[in-house]
């Protein structure tokens, strides 16, 4: 029983971790704000929640899991609030997203509406 | 009414929370979540959007649904780091919200934006200005599908 835990303990952070990774890599390759959001979106969401969900496992039913749940409740009401600030204030002060240059099929040409010096 | 209600989700929060269950410990607990809800009254913060208990469980039902459309964008999203040639079609369109109360809206926007792939970014009026990464995700907003459910919860359909 205490290894089926731990091994599914091991699962759920591990596939946390694989989400974490791949957020840090799409914040580095997404080409402007708008789409490195939706990147940083995964760490807020599957990949806290994955984490945590290992944690508890870990701790049992516990007051700690209580807590453990909480935090994952706070996490998911206040990332969206703070996502929506950045994405309003980068609209607000008028930077206009890429929209299109992602097709392969073309040539690769740099665009000349394309903003992305953020 | 609401203030005594709120007197004890504080108190049932707190319990969770404190762990040590001795009379002079439980006593201050109860004392300091008199006095928050009296604040919490005289600020007059204790209305139907501060303690909004007419979602009842319909928001539980709500929240697995969301829980598993978000862990199906996540996978999206992760494909579309990965490969972003293949998937990555950013759109920003305008899409139409049925939700009469603030609450709703709230937490309509809030949902949207808590799926990966796609953010609210503007709330007007009655109308969400949404950025999508994917065609797919995109398309999930588009189709109005999480727009309904928060209707039906909010008891406005």
């Amino acid at each position: 029983m205490e290894l089926l835990l731990d091994i599914a303990t091991w699962i759920l952070m591990m596939s946390g971790c694989f989400f974490l990774l791949i957020t840090g890599i799409g914040l580095l390759r997404f080409p402007d704000i708008y789409t490195r959001i939706h990147a940083g979106g995964m760490a807020d969401t599957l990949a806290t929640f994955l984490i945590f969900a290992g944690l508890a496992l870990q701790s049992g039913s516990t007051l700690v899991t209580v807590k453990l749940v909480f935090i994952v409740a706070f996490i998911f009401v206040t990332s969206p609030t703070a996502t929506y600030a950045l994405a309003q204030a980068t609209f607000v002060a008028g930077l206009k997203p890429r929209l299109d240059g992602f097709d392969n099929s073309k040539a690769p040409k740099n665009d000349s509406n394309a903003k992305d010096e953020a | 009414m609401r203030t005594i209600s709120l007197i004890l989700v504080l108190f049932a929060v707190w319990l969770l929370f404190s762990g040590i269950y001795t009379p002079m410990i439980i006593g201050f607990g109860i004392a300091s979540c008199i006095i928050v809800a009296l604040i919490a009254r005289r600020m007059d913060v204790i209305d139907a959007e501060g303690l909004p208990f007419q979602l009842g469980p319909k928001i539980m039902l709500y929240w697995v649904w969301l829980l598993v459309e978000i862990v199906k964008a996540n996978i999206d999203v992760a494909k579309c780091v990965l490969f972003p040639k293949k998937h990555l079609r950013p759109s920003l369109f305008h899409s139409k919200v049925t939700q009469k109360s603030d609450l709703g809206k709230v937490i309509y926007a809030n949902s949207v934006t808590l799926t990966p792939g796609t953010v609210t970014v503007d709330l007007h009026n009655d109308m969400i200005l949404v950025h999508a990464l994917t065609e797919g995700s995109a398309e999930g907003v588009k189709s109005g599908e999480m727009d309904q459910r928060v209707t039906q919860v909010m008891g406005e359909a």
